[in-house]
């Protein structure tokens, strides 16, 4: 039977407006790698800032080694050997990596000086302990990610934690990371013997490392069970609390007219470098087009370009069959296209204003919403802001909430509530999905459908090629600047894609031809 | 002419007009290292030069004047601190308040207490002691610009090294500058960010005291009403000249007490002074217009090369 090291009994916790936990008892036990997964919002990260101390529970008790623990502030929980790399590292960018790991409980000589030399060396035997490469020299901001990561760690091993909660590790962190971080991670536990609690919401990897899963959903501890017992099916119904996982897509037939094409379009960077050179697609009514490749190949640059806000160097741009010659955004609107961009928080909302305010956007200086060039008619833009609140499923408080306080998922949804409710028929849709839970990525993906059944012409850029292969009807490749391949989805493996959007498709022929 | 202007006189001025600049400039760094930046100097310093005069003119004594000084920037910099990291009001509206409370603060005590108007001076105000090395005497220039000063003058020179240790070789120092740049880090350290902010704002009130009570003990011994001029607003720009490093905003100072002092030169010889009370403050924009300038070039830079990578 193994021991029991932390127990969470009946935690709750309140913010205004929401509860963010509900009635969780959770039992970590000694020496195990414990995932808690569940969707954005779920209430993984307020669980555990309370047991770190940074929230106070509005009731519920924490009991460690069997004693009720009374944590009320980080020190608390250092004293208690629970130790946390968040989510959002807690290093000082313009310090050095010693001086980092040693914050809060420097080294000192004369009781008054901090001991650099001696804060070196702590650093310096501490990686060596772990197996960590790091200068404890070098400062912050000039280390990778990685790297922050691994002082984030030294930093919580440093105040002698036998318990650490890793919030969303490998959120930041590439493929050949997020194994070493495994390693670490493995080798902690089984010969230091340290317990190891992880927040995330990708289930390979809760499959991949932990010994025992608990999976949360809105707020409530839906249940813990044995990781070996545990399939990706299983988990997502508990994550999503109903069936929905990525079954196939209503699709109906439609054959639309030809309503975008660009030929031969090339355009430059910020930096005067050219990124597209020489794109030719055309897109019709009714179809998704998808834009697979590898990040930085040109598509945000496509993107920009089609909805005017970047300049169109060289090439033809058509819509409707007519050629286009003062392409900006403005413009662009008015000829029927719509824009979800890759960037929510930067061009998409205005984190500041309200939801309201954000779903008007657009439609702020057309009737009927303002009266006599002036007025806003207030009744009328609540009613629809009311109707879309409702009709996209946005979980907000009221519609005054700032559109910053919303969860990733939901603010996603303004942009798509506000874009798709123009009617265009010309989409341009920039990683819907990017950051955002399962749920709401399933809906996201029926919207977009429901739109290209309605008739819309749809060309989706997005750096997941499942949400890709999903979606489209055709897949076009870029890679450098240039479109590589054109397919029918359907008649193309994700294997064959991947070769054309790195640029290897000679590999592909090469291979055919043995 | 420009013997008379470019003399010895001009440098001991130089020393004699920067010091208030300098104490309140080394207060306001430590705040502005905990995030908040402080305009409310302006305030404080009045506070403390009215404080001073009544401390010392009443206990006869100018130590008396100067804890009572401290004292009241104290209070001052922990209702800041209040209003700012409790309330979370911001920091320029509260400092405009404590400035604005301060000028009308003095002038009303001024009146019922001393019963006169513009300015009070007696015999009765002990001013602060001047110190002399008797080592300086015998070299004449020396003996001109160093010797003979306001003991406040030497003190914030002690006060720019230790001020500089505490920040860059201390813990604490440590903390206080990581309250500011990211007080979620430091809290996860276990340490709060709320507390140095909180001692950070009486230091600088503490230090605002100090500047005031030398420029009201310190040569003359008057108190006249918003006889800070604009000082806590210039020790602002040297801040910011001086990136809130301890050693760069002394510079800083220096040179805005050089140009205050070729103002009042420039008097002496038969420029109309409505001219030379112009200079610092001429002096001040241009010299923030270079740094922003500067700072703006460099960030384009970066920003550049972050694109190229």
């Amino acid at each position: 039977m193994a021991e029991k090291l932390i127990e969470l009994k009946n935690i709750s916790k309140q913010f205004p407006g929401v509860l963010a936990n509900s009635n969780v008892n959770l039992t970590i036990n000694k020496g195990e790698i414990h995932a808690i997964i569940g969707e954005n919002g779920a209430g993984k990260t307020t669980l555990m800032n309370i047991l770190y101390g940074l929230y106070e529970p509005t009731q519920g008790e924490i009991f460690i080694d069997g004693k009720k623990a009374v944590i009320k502030s980080p020190l608390d929980a250092i004293k208690q050997g629970i130790g946390m790399v968040h989510q959002h590292f807690m290093l000082l960018p313009s310090l050095s990596v010693a001086e980092n790991v040693v914050l809060g409980s420097e080294p000192k000589k004369k009781k008054f000086f901090m001991d650099y030399d001696k804060a070196i060396e702590i650093t310096k035997n501490l990686a060596q302990k772990y197996g960590f490469k790091v200068d404890p020299r070098e400062k912050i901001e000039a280390l990778s990610v990685g790297v922050q990561q691994r002082v984030e760690i030294l930093k919580v091993l440093y105040r002698g934690a036998d318990i650490l909660i890793l919030d969303e590790p490998t959120a930041v962190l590439t493929p050949q990371e997020t194994d070493e971080l495994f390693n670490v991670i493995r080798k902690l536990v089984s010969d230091m013997n340290k317990t190891v609690i992880i927040i995330t919401h990708k289930l390979q990897e809760v499959l991949a490392i932990s010994d025992r899963v608990s999976v949360m959903r809105q707020g409530k501890l839906i249940g813990t069970l044995p990781t070996q017992q545990a399939d990706a099916k299983i988990l997502t119904e508990m994550m999503v609390g109903k069936e929905v996982l990525f079954h196939d897509l209503h699709r109906e037939k439609v054959s639309g007219e030809k309503v975008l094409e660009v030929k031969d379009i090339k355009a430059k960077d910020n930096r005067g470098l050219t990124v597209l050179n020489g794109v030719s697609f055309s897109l019709r009514a009714g179809e998704i087009l998808g834009v697979a490749g590898v990040e930085g190949n040109g598509q945000s640059e496509l993107v920009e370009v089609l909805t005017g806000l970047r300049n169109l160097e060289d090439g033809d741009y058509f819509i409707n069959g007519k050629k286009i010659t003062d392409v900006n955004p403005s413009n662009m609107r008015n000829l029927g296209i719509s824009h979800v961009p890759e960037d929510r928080l930067t061009m998409g909302l205005s984190k500041e204003a309200s939801l309201w305010e954000n779903l008007l956007m657009g439609l702020q200086h057309k009737k009927p919403f303002v009266v006599k060039k002036i007025h806003l008619n207030k009744k009328k833009i609540f009613e629809r802001t009311d109707n879309l609140i409702k009709e996209y499923d946005i979980r907000a408080i009221d519609r005054y909430m700032k559109v910053k306080k919303l969860s990733g998922g939901n603010m996603q949804k303004v942009v798509i509530a506000r874009e798709f409710s123009f009617d265009s028929p010309i989409l341009i849709i920039a990683q819907p999905t990017r950051g955002v839970d399962v749920g709401a990525t399933e809906f996201i993906h029926n919207q977009i459908m429901r739109k290209r059944n309605e008739g819309a012409a749809i060309l989706l850029v997005s750096a997941e090629l499942d949400e890709i292969m999903r979606l489209s009807d055709r897949i076009i490749t870029i890679y450098e600047g240039s479109i590589t391949g054109e397919f029918k989805n359907k008649e193309v493996t994700k294997q064959t894609l991947g070769l054309y959007m790195t640029g290897k498709q000679n590999k592909l022929k090469g291979s055919e031809d043995n | 002419m420009l013997k008379e202007i470019f003399n010895l006189t001009l440098l001991q001025h130089t020393i004699r007009t920067a010091t208030p600049i300098i104490l309140a400039a080394l207060g306001g760094l430590l705040t502005q290292h905990t995030g908040m930046l402080n305009i409310g100097m302006e305030g404080m310093i009045l506070l403390g030069a009215f404080f001073g005069v009544l401390g010392s003119y009443f206990f006869g004594s100018s130590l008396m004047g100067v804890l009572l000084a401290s004292l009241v920037g104290v209070i001052i910099g922990l209702i800041f601190a209040i209003f700012v990291v409790e309330l979370k009001s911001d920091e320029f509206i509260v400092a405009i308040a404590i400035n604005m409370f301060a000028s009308g603060l003095t002038v009303f005590l001024l009146r019922s207490i001393f019963g006169v108007k513009g300015a009070f001076s007696s015999p009765d105000i002990v001013p602060l002691p001047r110190v002399n090395f008797s080592f300086l005497e015998n070299v004449n220039f020396l003996d001109k610009i160093f010797n003979n000063h306001s003991i406040f003058v030497y003190i914030s020179w002690i006060l720019v090294a230790l001020i500089y240790i505490y920040l860059y070789k201390t813990p604490q120092g440590i903390w206080l500058r990581a309250s500011g740049e990211y007080p979620e880090a430091l809290l996860t350290a276990g340490v709060s960010a709320k507390k140095m902010k909180y001692k950070s704002s009486i230091y600088c009130g503490v230090l605002c005291g100090f500047a005031g009570a030398h420029l009201s003990l310190g040569y003359l011994t008057l108190f006249s009403e918003n006889m800070s001029a604009n000082r806590g607003f210039i020790a602002v720009a040297a801040i910011i000249f001086g990136k809130a490093n301890p050693i760069m905003t002394f510079i800083a100072a220096l040179m805005f007490g050089f140009f205050d002092a070729l103002g009042i030169r420039l008097q002496v010889v038969g420029v109309p002074s409505q001219f030379t009370q112009m200079i610092p403050y001429i002096a001040t924009i241009v010299a923030l217009f270079i740094v922003t300038n500067r700072q703006l070039q460099k960030h384009k830079k970066s920003k550049g090369e972050r694109e190229l990578a």
